[in-house]
């Protein structure tokens, strides 16, 4: 405990005389100072009398039990520190602090959920407060860290090193806390949470950029692409499908290669040289081969304009073969040339 | 690209994971939360669920750079459950097409109530049922294969084969370890056309994950296809020993009702052909199916020729008949296809009753026999 993050705000003196003058009378002030004092001094035992004999002439008092909780939090005495601020949080369900506290105990007994729920209580009673704002961060950075050993069968409890919360030492009044909003941690991260996204490398269209961080949502799904009708683009696809089949139909066996990219993806993931070997014997079988295609369909991928799929319907008659079926292409633009990414048959 | 396929299941935790990556897109992180512990109570060992939940849980305390942001985290394990992630959403959002049909389930027998065709590309394994010859689908679900991949070659290669193979038996949880999870399903690799082409290895199974584990990687197998526990359950219901085939492709191809009912047909008039020539007793009518890689009891074209003439004098009639015939077309770039029957040959001087297996080869257009032999 003795590392524990401390949050004091104001000096001890001027906080106390502010912070509880309306509930406290001046004239107990001393003996909480004092109290204080054996508390930072690290007696413990002596802290605890002392609070006791004042506690018996008020039992009541807010300011009496917090330092109460606190006492037995540092005295190693979770279970009964529990009950003091619990009871704080019944009696004075406006003050954040004895929320704040008992989250922090929560945490150290790894019962987050509990921890959360009080700090979520805390931040209701006052939502700028900071040590809570940061405390639920801490709070939440090892529930993360409890998904992540489910999710990777590790234990990292002690691989890293955790922040400890901040447990607070002093009750304020709401005037003396701190004024300015915390600017949300939440926006900075919801920001950046997009680079999650699983971004695929292969023939994903939509998808296939890596996830920029701060990349503002699209407003339709990113997964659906917008259908192009427009003229150029079309046009321009429709040339090279014609280029292709023409080469293909003539047996012009480079000229048909070369309507492939560089990183076209062979169908059975065989090697380029492999696949080029196999088109260009079955090019070179015997007898005539015609190739032509209708119903034309284009479909730019979201955002780009120089990657689509080409759906059509290919007639292909050779020696020994007339067949008519449904292809897919995936076709990308490189030095203004349409070329084949991937190609395949059906939907 | 949503058009309407109603008739595909949406069972498994996809929809799910999809919802999740669908909320966290529109930075909706509370709605993404609600649903990925939706997904942890349904599949409360799923890794990737855990690993998205965290960094949901991280986003909320600080801004996130990556997929997994595990400090000191293996990457491997990281980069698997991405894999995984990929492969389950790639499956979800490109589902088959309801009236495409894979290429490979050309004839099922009539007694064959469900084929299994996967897809390793995909890491997904589709369950058809045989409507009255036709293939309907009826599930699919994220599998598990080799670590490195597909088209095994020889023992020990930690590839999953790639080919026309049917289940051989059942293994159920109790004779095996937790490491199989629900059970297994020996499959037949190396089939005929596997040990012709020099492959080999054995114990190619189908089988269940540990206990502790709800789905492995996508490559994670020593060459088996794993499926979740509770997904296995589901197919062994549909399963017959000895005779469910199971097809395992690189990447199936799908082909309309249409296009698959000319392939099948053209091939069964080949297949007639053949029978039809041999009652004719043309000998050379009959051979002409056979093609010059054929073997066929061990021998090669000319031997099988040699012999067929030899008997062909002493014949003045033959009948033959095939029945309950199945065509399963091997995944990969050559025309070939298993073709299994019962055949029953009557003829003046001798009379048998056999299971036959041949593979059809297409040659410069033309279906031809490369192997023959009992099925």
């Amino acid at each position: 405990m003795s590392d524990r993050r401390f949050f004091l705000a104001a000096p001890l003196a001027s906080g106390l005389m502010l912070a509880f003058a309306f509930l406290i009378g001046p004239a107990y002030a001393d003996t909480l100072q004092d109290i204080n004092k054996l508390l930072k001094q690290g007696q413990h035992s002596q802290a605890l009398e002392k609070t006791e004999q004042y506690l018996s002439g008020k039992p009541k008092d807010a300011q009496g039990r917090f330092l109460k909780g606190l006492i037995l939090t540092e005295m190693n005495r979770p279970q009964e520190a529990i009950v003091v601020f619990t009871k704080l949080t019944e009696d004075y369900p406006e003050l954040p602090e004895p929320y704040n506290n008992l989250a922090v105990i929560y945490a150290q007994q790894k019962q987050y959920d509990k921890a959360k729920q009080s700090l979520e209580m805390a931040i209701r009673t006052h939502p700028s407060y900071a040590t809570a704002h940061e405390n639920l961060g801490d709070i939440y950075a090892r529930m993360a860290s409890q998904s992540y050993d489910k999710a990777l069968q590790i234990d990292s409890a002690n691989a890293s090193a955790q922040n400890k919360l901040a447990m607070i030492r002093e009750l304020m009044t709401a005037s003396s806390r701190p004024a300015a909003a915390k600017p949300s941690l939440l926006a900075a991260a919801k920001a950046q949470v997009a680079a999650i996204l699983p971004a695929s490398k292969e023939d994903k269209p939509a998808e296939s950029k890596p996830a920029t961080p701060v990349a503002a949502p699209a407003p339709t799904p990113a997964s659906e692409s917008k259908p192009v009708v427009g003229g150029e683009t079309n046009g321009e696809i429709s040339k090279a499908l014609e280029g292709w089949m023409a080469a293909w139909s003539k047996k012009n066996v480079k000229g048909y290669l070369g309507y492939y990219a560089k990183d076209f993806q062979t169908p059975g993931g065989e090697s380029r040289a492999h696949w080029e070997s196999d088109r260009a014997k079955r090019i070179n079988k015997p007898g005539t081969i015609q190739v032509s295609f209708e119903n034309l369909k284009v479909t730019l991928d979201n955002g780009s304009n120089a990657r689509a799929t080409v759906k059509f319907r290919q007639h292909y008659r050779s020696a020994s073969l007339k067949t008519s079926s449904n292809k897919v292409l995936v076709m990308v633009k490189r030095d203004g040339k349409w070329q084949i990414q991937q190609e395949r048959v059906g939907k | 690209m949503a058009s309407a396929q109603a008739r595909y299941t949406d069972a498994g935790p996809e929809p799910l994971l999809a919802n999740v990556f669908e909320q966290i897109k529109k930075n909706r992180l509370d709605l993404a939360m609600q649903q990925v512990d939706q997904l942890i109570q349904s599949y409360p060992k799923f890794r990737l669920a855990h690993l998205i939940k965290g960094d949901l849980l991280l986003a909320r305390s600080r801004p996130i750079q990556a997929f997994g942001n595990v400090r000191n985290a293996p990457a491997d394990k990281i980069a698997d459950l991405r894999e995984e992630a990929i492969a389950r959403l790639h499956a979800y959002r490109e589902k088959p097409q309801t009236n495409y049909v894979p290429r490979y389930l050309l004839q099922m027998r009539n007694d064959q109530k469900y084929a299994i065709v996967v897809d390793t590309k995909k890491s997904r394994l589709y369950v058809y049922q045989n409507e009255k010859g036709t293939p309907r689908f009826v599930a699919d679900y994220y599998i598990t294969q080799g670590k490195l991949g597909a088209d095994k070659v020889r023992e020990g290669d930690k590839k999953t084969p790639v080919g026309v193979y049917h289940v051989t038996g059942s293994l159920s949880r109790e004779k095996l370890g937790d490491f199989y999870g629900s059970g297994a399903f020996p499959i037949s690799y190396p089939n005929e056309w596997d040990k012709r082409n020099g492959r080999n290895g054995h114990g190619i199974w189908l089988h269940g994950t540990p206990s502790n584990t709800f789905s492995r990687p996508p490559k994670a197998s020593d060459g088996c296809v794993v499926l979740a526990n509770q997904d296995f359950d589901a197919l062994s219901k549909n399963m017959q020993i000895g005779l469910t085939p199971v097809i395992i492709s690189n990447s199936i191809e799908w082909l309309s009702l249409d296009d698959w009912q000319a392939e099948r047909e053209a091939l069964k008039k080949q297949i007639e052909q053949w029978r039809s020539d041999w009652e004719s007793r043309d000998v050379e009518r009959y051979l002409s199916h056979y093609s010059k890689k054929l073997v066929a009891d061990g021998q090669n074209l000319d031997q099988w020729s040699a012999r067929k003439r030899q008997v062909a004098g002493g014949k003045t009639w033959i009948k033959v008949a095939t029945g309950n015939i199945s065509m399963f077309r091997n995944p990969g770039k050559d025309d070939l296809v298993e073709v299994t029957f019962d055949q029953d040959y009557q003829s003046n001087n001798l009379a048998n009753q056999m299971k036959k297996r041949q593979y059809w080869l297409k040659e410069s257009g033309r279906w031809k026999i490369v192997s023959e032999g009992a099925g």
